[in-house]
């Protein structure tokens, strides 16, 4: 019989992990599994993982609706099924190219799915605009609910300009 | 920079200053950036990480022209100085791993670290001592616009700044408040803060952060959601929770002397009697009696000794700075003895009665 790895009682508990690709495999006795699995609930890492593995059930109750697997990202070759194995993605191209995915899995980690936030200066301006609209309409909400009128009304019209220039710059349909 | 030179002085941040500082040890704010035009550092071959690190070497001692940044190549070092730089927050654990060419650009005074090739193409970091959000945020904030004026970053108009775990991907910041917490520690209250700040999705994690243990007291609290808020809002999150704890450790450490001032002081006396005189001790222990005469030199019962001692011994009695320190490669059982050696002899040299 096995020795327990941490304590030289017989190992009764025999617990194989799948942790960022790798197999690692633990034999514990009855305390030591004990105290095993309770600490093993605090890293984040394992928050990283039950998000991923909260993802997985969605898909297998889906499983009809999206039968194929995505194909491997063109950009850097991994698959969906990898990326859910290491937790890390393999560019930044893979949020386009799994969007759809990624969106569900991120809202189970964030809650939201729309950055709000800084933008970098680089980027085109209508871009920027978009962003400027999506932290005014925010900001709109907020001061509704507290009941703030005159900031709200404020806001409002901010949020008429920018969608007036927003129109102005894009190309006539 | 000389490695060496460190081993002599300590960081700004530990200076004990700063709002808050009886509870506060550190603010400290990250930020999480790729390149667009590379993949990320985990699917990146041998080859590709050590172009990203010249790519970004290069921009990042561009920026000394306004703020002097000594840059080390965090590979070439010996793992005893990447432990050293781990232990002194300057670099992560993840960073010291083998993770191919990576590097690290610092500043003198230790409150600017800007890592390449950690899990992001590049994750800075800026510290303060005391409770100081808004001056870190203003710094590194200022520190990635000058970046972003050189390298283009991987951004998404819905995900925001895209990093290697979606888990990060949005703002990429993570805000950080180093706390000491004795008295809550002391009274098992501090399980109600954690209960709280689960409930509000905020992290707790302790002195060396993911997946470290919290020694002598310290808990560091950070935000885990980084999308769909902003920055503002992140921080502000975190300023409001911190200042509740601070309110609740600062009655129970007045409750404590209160109800038994007698037991309290001798508590702190005697972890402090134990430093002066220890021949052999360890780390745990260390922090441990470290943190009861922290407690002790804010409430007033002890005035041996300053806290800026106390926080640098924190960091100075690790494993890697004792054998910077003594320039040789010590065993656990010669490295307790050498800590209470190097205990003994700062609290003789920073004692403010003997040393004036």
């Amino acid at each position: 019989m096995k020795k327990c790895e941490h304590c030289s009682k017989p190992a009764v508990l025999h617990i194989t992990e799948l942790q960022d690709g790798s197999v690692e495999a633990h034999h514990l006795c009855e305390s030591c599994a004990k105290e095993y699995l309770t600490q093993s609930s605090e890293p984040e890492s394992v928050e990283v993982e039950s998000s991923l593995s909260i993802d997985e059930s969605d898909d297998s109750e889906t499983a009809e609706a999206v039968p194929q697997e995505q194909p491997p990202c063109p950009n850097c070759g991994i698959t969906f099924k990898e990326f859910r194995s290491l937790g890390r993605l393999g560019c930044a191209h893979d949020y386009s190219h799994f969007r759809e995915e990624l969106t569900r899995l991120i809202e189970n980690i964030h809650s939201e799915v729309q950055h709000v936030g800084k933008v970098p200066k680089r980027q085109p301006d209508a871009s920027r605009q978009q962003f400027d609209l999506i932290r005014l309409k925010l900001q709109l909400k907020e001061a509704i609910d507290e009941e703030n009128y005159e900031k709200a009304a404020g806001l409002r019209d901010q949020i008429r300009q920018v969608e007036l220039e927003l129109r102005s710059s894009s190309p006539a349909t | 920079m000389n490695l060496d030179v460190l081993t002599q002085r300590s960081g700004e941040w530990l200076r004990g200053t700063g709002p808050e500082a009886d509870i506060v040890i550190s603010s400290r704010i990250r930020l999480a950036r790729n390149l667009a035009e590379f993949p990320f550092v985990n699917r990146a071959s041998d080859a590709v990480r050590a172009q990203i690190e010249d790519f970004l070497r290069e921009r990042i001692e561009k920026l000394q022209g306004c703020r002097p940044l000594t840059y080390l190549r965090t590979s070439d070092l010996e793992p005893l100085d990447r432990q050293f730089l781990v232990e002194r927050q300057l670099i992560s654990r993840e960073h010291a791993e083998d993770h191919g060419q990576c590097g690290v650009g610092l500043s003198s005074e230790e409150n600017v670290s800007l890592m390449v090739n950690e899990e992001d193409h590049l994750r800075m970091q800026v510290l303060r001592s005391g409770m100081d959000l808004d001056a870190a945020w203003a710094e590194i904030n200022e520190i990635d616009d000058l970046m972003e004026q050189e390298v283009a970053y991987a951004f998404d108009s819905q995900f925001g700044y895209l990093t290697a775990c979606p888990t990060n991907v949005g703002t990429g910041i993570r805000v950080s408040v180093m706390l000491h917490l004795p008295a809550l520690v002391a009274t098992k209250e501090i399980q109600k803060v954690f209960q709280a700040l689960q409930k509000i999705g905020l992290a707790v994690r302790g002195l060396y952060g993911e997946g470290s243990q919290a020694m002598g007291d310290f808990y560091q609290i950070s935000n885990q959601v980084t999308l769909g808020k902003s920055e503002i809002d992140i921080m502000k999150s975190i300023k409001d929770v911190v200042a509740q704890i601070l309110g609740y450790e600062r009655r129970v450490r007045t409750a404590l002397v209160k109800e038994n001032r007698q037991a309290l002081h001798d508590q702190v006396s005697r972890a402090f009697g134990i430093l002066q005189n220890a021949q052999t001790i360890s780390s745990e222990e260390t922090m441990h009696l470290l943190s009861s005469v922290r407690m002790g030199v804010n409430l007033g019962l002890i005035d041996d000794v300053e806290i800026p001692t106390v926080n640098e011994l924190f960091i100075q009695t690790q494993p890697a700075h004792l054998q910077k320190l003594r320039h040789q490669k010590l065993e656990s059982a010669e490295r307790n003895i050498a800590r209470a050696a190097y205990i003994r002899q700062r609290l003789a040299e920073n004692n403010p009665h003997t040393s004036a």
